[in-house]
């Protein structure tokens, strides 16, 4: 198991170099830098003062390196104007647009968009659990009929918009506020019982919204594993033997339709995160994603990118746990085979 | 064995029946099952999707919403970018046929239009002395055809000198109606042109990794792990955002969906890349290339039609994504901008909550997205079910 958990975790290593090249990348398209442009503007309102220091700012943050110098440098590989100072020895660079480090910048908000990611899973595990096995073993009854259309309406319907529906809804019929992390009252208060509530009350509606989608996938490949395997033989066996309906649903079966059901979450990790970007933009949630969409909007780079790679690794976490999980339940893995999917 | 042989001479001779044998009358086949012999596979296939009945309801939606893409200027009845500024924030105009118990038709009714001096806002009532009954095939506002020429021929326009906003207006005056419809042009198509680039993208990666296999294939597999484990959304937003606010709308148009595109084909390249290995093994690609032909015509004549029709499905399947992604975009000021119109677009109007309470038609878009979403997603059902159709 050791063995396998570490293999797993070195795996992970050229992965989040390739992915950090990719971001780098990305956020490099845009023509120019964000002092450039600064030193552009100011020159063509036939300002010269302050040029002087945006050109040593440059030089400070090694802006004027070729591409592969600045990337490496970023991510603390190459000595920078300060020596190695990247990624690697945990400085995560500057915001230009804040003037503050993007750890002061980003760090409050790091938390929460951990525990709405995190929540999120939980929601969604939680909620399609029970009613997969239920559409399963009731196949073709009002309630398998029920969730399969709120499954296809849950698919169907993009995060975002069912949170600009709930936000409305909400709005019209409890004259609620669900944007936002707390009740206006709040913000600006110490943390009290009343404040935790209000946190919490806040919290329901953004991980339903971003949750709904991957519910409805997770119910539906449920009800399918478990039908496949509710046909076998050993199933008729088991109930030739005389077993307990219950028990024999629990003992058998849904082991074996467990085991896909944990696979898939990682696939629907990299989904639920993208959605939680975009839901807390709508939503207004202090997280990361109305940060990044600002730092994108006026070329903050070094921000932009280290909240670009913060989720990815999120993602990436995610989906370790995921794997972990399966070879906690499923030895076959564990000693070096495949995952029987 | 011996045993056999001698009871066989111990008993009668051979014998032969002698009237003459014709195959074709003990293994006589039904008329119905001589048709389904002898079908192509398409053809198969087609009366397999014809049976999945949801499926051929959404194509026929998807048919109708997409009638929009190349006659968005006869159809809607003013233009996108029509300003009335009489009618700013105006409420949908419901339809109505009897006027008092009378039938006259489709009509709507005039709106009185007064300021609310309390919260500084226009309010608009029905007004039901005025009768506008809808004009049909008519002549109305003026526009460019395809931007080829200059006509004025609308399906349906309001009454002379009336309004009609079947789907209100927004902050500006602008018909929503007519800019769902003509944002279906570019919110429909950005699906389609962005799933072509990811079909060839997929294909051509798929297509070695899975041909070929060795070191080439383990290393597309673990590019396309890496870009399976991203998250798509802040992506897009990052690609878009990079894309020049200097170019013209065309050109951001086809670079939001190659953007879409680049990131879509890791999917379909794994579903072509695992079809391939398992018909790579099927004995009529071993006799092509036991016959000396080469990759290329192996690929594309021999085990492209395989499973052409799984392409297909699961490329459908992954328009509805497209067409959020577009969406995603524009609504968050970084894809398309006015003066293109798409449904993102329209919906950009509704980021502010508090204009949504107040308006809430502003909403509207999310109907058709919905609609076409739940459609190709049918249809990308009833195709993959008809993908296989000899099972």
């Amino acid at each position: 198991m050791i063995y396998y958990i570490v293999r797993r975790i070195v795996t992970m290593i050229p992965t989040l170099f390739v992915i950090s090249f990719l971001i780098f990348f990305i956020i490099e398209l845009p023509a120019g830098d964000y002092i450039s442009n600064q030193v552009a503007a100011l020159k063509s309102s036939g300002e010269s003062a302050s040029i002087a220091k945006l050109e040593f700012m440059r030089k400070e943050f090694a802006l004027d390196r070729p591409f592969f110098e600045r990337y490496l440098i970023w991510v603390g590989l190459w000595s920078g104007p300060h020596g190695f100072d990247g990624l690697l020895q945990g400085n995560w660079g500057w915001s230009f647009e804040f003037a503050k480090p993007v750890e002061e910048v980003i760090g409050p908000t790091l938390p929460l968009t951990v525990i709405l990611n995190f929540a999120t899973i939980l929601f969604v595990y939680v909620v399609s659990f029970p009613i997969g096995i239920y559409s399963a073993t009731r196949q073709y009854s009002w309630g398998d009929y029920g969730f399969t259309f709120l499954g296809y309406i849950g698919l169907a319907t993009p995060n975002f918009l069912l949170g600009l529906i709930m936000l409305y809804l909400f709005n019209i019929w409890f004259g609620l506020s669900v944007g936002g992390l707390m009740a206006p009252e709040y913000i600006d208060q110490p943390w009290s019982v009343a404040k935790g509530l209000s946190v919490l009350a806040h919290l329901i509606v953004p991980t339903v919204v971003i949750g709904t989608s991957g519910t409805a996938g997770m119910i539906r490949r449920l009800r399918a594993n478990l039908l496949d395997e509710l046909h076998k033989q050993y199933v008729t066996t088991g109930r030739a033997k005389g077993l307990k309906e219950g028990r024999l649903l629990v003992k058998y079966p849904l082991r074996m339709a467990l085991n896909p059901f944990i696979a898939d979450i990682g696939n629907l990790i990299p989904s639920l995160v993208s959605g939680s970007v975009i839901v807390s933009v709508v939503l207004n949630l202090p997280t990361v994603g109305p940060v990044l969409l600002s730092a994108l909007q006026s070329q903050d780079q070094y921000l932009a990118g280290f909240i670009l790679l913060f989720v990815a690794v999120l993602t990436l976490m995610g989906m370790l746990v995921s794997d972990l999980l399966l070879a906690v339940l499923d030895p076959r893995i564990r000693l070096g085979g495949r995952a029987a999917s | 064995m011996t045993g056999t042989r001698m009871e066989n001479e111990n008993t009668v001779e051979h014998y032969v029946d002698p009237a003459p044998f014709n195959p074709a009358t003990t293994e006589a086949l039904t008329p119905e099952q001589e048709r389904y012999y002898q079908a192509s596979q398409w053809k198969i296939m087609w009366w397999k999707f014809k049976r999945h009945k949801i499926a051929v309801w959404s194509g026929v939606v998807l048919i109708l919403f997409y009638l929009c893409v190349p006659f968005a200027e006869v159809i809607a009845p003013y233009t996108p970018n029509t300003r009335d500024s009489q009618h700013l924030y105006a409420p949908p105009q419901p339809l109505h046929l009897f006027h008092e118990g009378k039938f006259v038709g489709p009509f709507v009714y005039g709106m009185k239009s007064e300021i609310d001096m309390t919260v500084m806002k226009w309010v608009f009532t029905p007004d039901p002395a005025k009768v506008q009954p809808i004009r049909f095939f008519c002549r109305g506002d003026d526009y460019m055809f395809w931007g080829l020429f200059k006509a004025d021929f609308h399906l349906f326009c309001p009454a002379k000198g009336g309004t009609l906003f079947l789907a209100g207006t927004d902050r500006l005056g602008r018909d929503q109606l007519s800019g769902l419809i003509y944002g279906a042009r570019l919110s429909l198509t950005v699906g389609l042109v962005g799933v072509a680039i990811s079909i060839v993208l997929g294909l051509f990666f798929g297509g070695i990794a899975g041909y070929f296999g060795g070191i080439l294939d383990s290393a597309i597999q673990r590019l396309i792990e890496i870009m399976r484990s991203l998250p798509e959304l802040p992506l897009w937003m990052a690609l878009s955002a990079a894309l020049p606010v200097t170019w013209s709308p065309v050109w951001i148009y086809f670079g939001l969906t190659i953007i879409l595109g680049l990131l879509d084909w890791p999917g379909l390249a794994r579903a072509v890349r695992s079809k391939l290995l398992s018909l790579r093994e099927e004995e009529y690609a071993k006799a092509a290339v036991l016959m000396g032909a080469k990759p290329g015509r192996v690929i594309g004549r021999h085990l492209l039609p395989g499973f052409t029709s799984h392409i297909i499905a699961s490329a459908t399947l992954s328009i509805p994504s497209m067409i959020l992604g577009e969406t995603a975009l524009s609504f968050l000021n970084l894809g398309l901008r006015r003066p293109s119109v798409s449904w993102g677009v329209l919906l950009n109007e509704a980021q502010n909550i508090s204009v949504v309470t107040v308006y809430p038609w502003l909403m509207a878009p999310v109907i058709p997205i919905i609609i076409v979403v739940l459609a190709f997603n049918f249809l990308g059902d009833g195709l993959r079910d008809a993908a296989d159709p000899y099972k």
